[in-house]
């Protein structure tokens, strides 16, 4: 069980992350410069904002993207033994909406089961947000978490 | 003829009344108009309904992208916006002769601050039209031989200054052209086309607390450097910009280079006193800030630091009652960091982290303080939701991971 479960844990923070296609990174029209209070809320109440024990078997880490890039976000999930998401965990390094996308995605996943968790799409989260076309990439770069389990036995 | 010579004798007294008043002492005159200025006691993000008060605007801290209109520049182009309203190329009526005086009278003004003749200054639309005209000089060249420096006097983004004269000295000997673009230097420090070895220079009127679309691009009669014209019609501005020179805007940049001539060592003095306090606040209550760029050659207005761990459009979002910016990618249309910060070998992660704090002539000691200690707080949040600062603390070296790219 622990080590299915282990891969399940594994393959789902993979797959919250990198889910829908990327938008290209280069946005030439004029970036839209006004935050949307939601934006602004998730940063002034932040929801989630921490870290869960990582050396836990119920709790998957992922952390994905890069300093140089300018955004770097961890997603911890912990999982109960019948497979439903009790709690999540987030930090960021990143923009305004880098931090709400990863906020409202763990206020999303918590009470779900992993396989539900992974049909969130990084649009519904954009949309959630009213973000920007130029801003879609942060929501997206959330759903490719767990990719890199290097932090997770 | 005589006529227009007696009417310009006549004038004289009346027109140097509605010029700056220089008479007047003007050192320590800080006229701030009501709703321009920011209540700082009364943080914004603490107001749960802002609805029923006056509607609080942000503190101004970004004078490199522009600056507001001193009330002596706005004093000086009133009566040209509404009484004065003649074109100054118009030959044969008094509102012509007015207009074209108070245009003289402002060249000369623009002039005098750099040390150049009247004769060398072309009025624009701005320092980038002057850079055009001055760097297309450069293309239109057809000895093989020719060549053009251009050097920005003081970059917008970190403050460094370049080392003008120098290189005034090097291109003069080697009979090469020298253009500057010194839309943040013009005002600010003592500069004269002279003794630096200046051939072109552009100069933007809204950097210098003058009226926006209206800058002068400074050309050498000796030895005569020669330039083409980018836009060609009635020959004004000795055929190298025609146009009706726009007079209440000439006038502004005018009375904007006398106030800053006379002000220009009190303002440096007061700016870096405010700005030492700034950086010195920031960095005995913050660790891991960097300050970009040289600290020697350094204009103290524009100050530009890295925050480790916190990416720069955050703290733009946090800081929302300051009107500042950043040299993150996030905060540029191209999501590219800066190439200011990439050229002087900024680490990128750092390059993502800056913001910049720019120091006027209107910045008081309460706003700076504030600005200080809203930056400290947020700084310390954003790392509290920071995976990096996280690590750091944990004592994981950051350079030694390998990150996922996108």
């Amino acid at each position: 069980m622990a080590a299915a479960g282990a891969g399940r844990l594994r393959r789902a923070a993979s797959a919250l992350l990198l889910r829908s296609p990327r938008l290209p990174a280069r946005e030439l029209s004029a970036p839209a410069r006004l935050y949307h209070k939601k934006v602004v809320d998730h940063y002034e109440n932040p929801r989630n904002v921490g870290s869960l024990d990582k050396t836990s078997k119920n709790v998957g880490t992922g952390l994905v993207g890069a300093p140089a890039c300018g955004d770097v976000m961890k997603l911890q999930i912990q999982v109960d033994e019948k497979g439903k998401i009790v709690d999540a965990r987030f930090k960021t390094f990143g923009c305004g909406s880098a931090i709400a996308s990863s906020s409202l995605a763990t206020e999303w996943v918590k009470g779900k089961t992993v396989e539900e968790a992974l049909t969130i799409k990084n649009t519904d989260i954009a949309k959630e947000l009213c973000l920007p076309p130029v801003k879609l990439h942060c929501s997206s770069k959330l759903l490719s978490v767990p990719a890199s389990w290097d932090t997770w036995h | 003829m005589l006529l227009r010579a007696a009417w310009r004798r006549a004038a004289v007294a009346v027109t140097a009344a509605t010029g700056p008043k220089a008479a007047a002492p003007t050192r320590g005159l800080r006229l701030r108009v009501r709703d321009l200025a920011p209540q700082s006691a009364v943080p914004a993000d603490t107001a749960a309904v802002p609805e029923a008060g006056p509607v609080l605007r942000p503190l101004y801290m970004d004078v490199q992208a522009t600056t507001p209109l001193d009330p002596r520049v706005l004093d000086a182009m009133l009566p040209y916006l509404v009484n004065y309203y003649g074109n100054p190329h118009s030959r044969t009526h008094a509102y012509g002769w007015e207009s074209e005086a108070a245009m003289e009278r402002a060249r000369q003004q623009v002039a005098s601050l750099i040390g150049a003749d009247p004769r060398e200054i072309i009025f624009t639309s701005g320092a980038t039209e002057s850079n055009n005209i001055a760097i297309k000089e450069l293309e239109a060249a057809i000895q093989p031989d020719t060549s053009l420096v251009s050097v920005m006097t003081v970059n917008n983004e970190i403050g460094v200054k370049q080392p003008i004269a120098e290189i005034g000295r090097i291109c003069s000997s080697r009979k090469v052209y020298f253009h500057t673009d010194a839309a943040q230097a013009v005002g600010k420090i003592p500069l004269d086309v002279n003794d630096m070895k200046i051939d072109l220079m552009s100069i933007s009127g809204h950097k210098i607390y003058g009226p926006k679309g209206v800058g002068a691009v400074y050309i050498r009669r000796r030895p005569r450097v020669r330039v083409e014209a980018l836009q060609s019609g009635g020959g004004q501005e000795r055929g190298m910009r025609s146009g009706t020179v726009p007079t209440p805007l000439v006038v502004g940049l005018g009375a904007a280079c006398e106030v800053a001539q006379q002000e220009m060592e009190y303002d440096h003095k007061r700016i870096s006193k405010l700005a030492e306090r700034l950086i010195q606040n920031i960095m005995k209550s913050l660790p891991d800030v960097v300050m970009n760029g040289d600290p020697e050659h350094h204009y103290p207005g524009c100050i530009n630091l890295s925050f480790a761990y916190v990416e720069g459009e955050s703290l733009l979002m946090a800081l929302k009652d300051v009107a500042l910016s950043s040299g993150s990618a996030c905060t540029s249309a191209s999501l590219e960091p800066s190439y200011v910060l990439r050229a002087i070998g900024t680490d990128e992660d750092l390059a993502h982290s800056s913001i910049r704090f720019g120091i006027g002539r209107f910045t008081t000691e309460e706003e700076v303080d504030y600005t200080v200690e809203k930056c400290i707080q947020h700084v310390k949040r954003l790392r509290e939701m920071s995976p990096l600062w996280e690590m750091v603390q944990d004592g994981i070296d950051l350079k030694s991971i390998k990150w996922t790219q996108h």
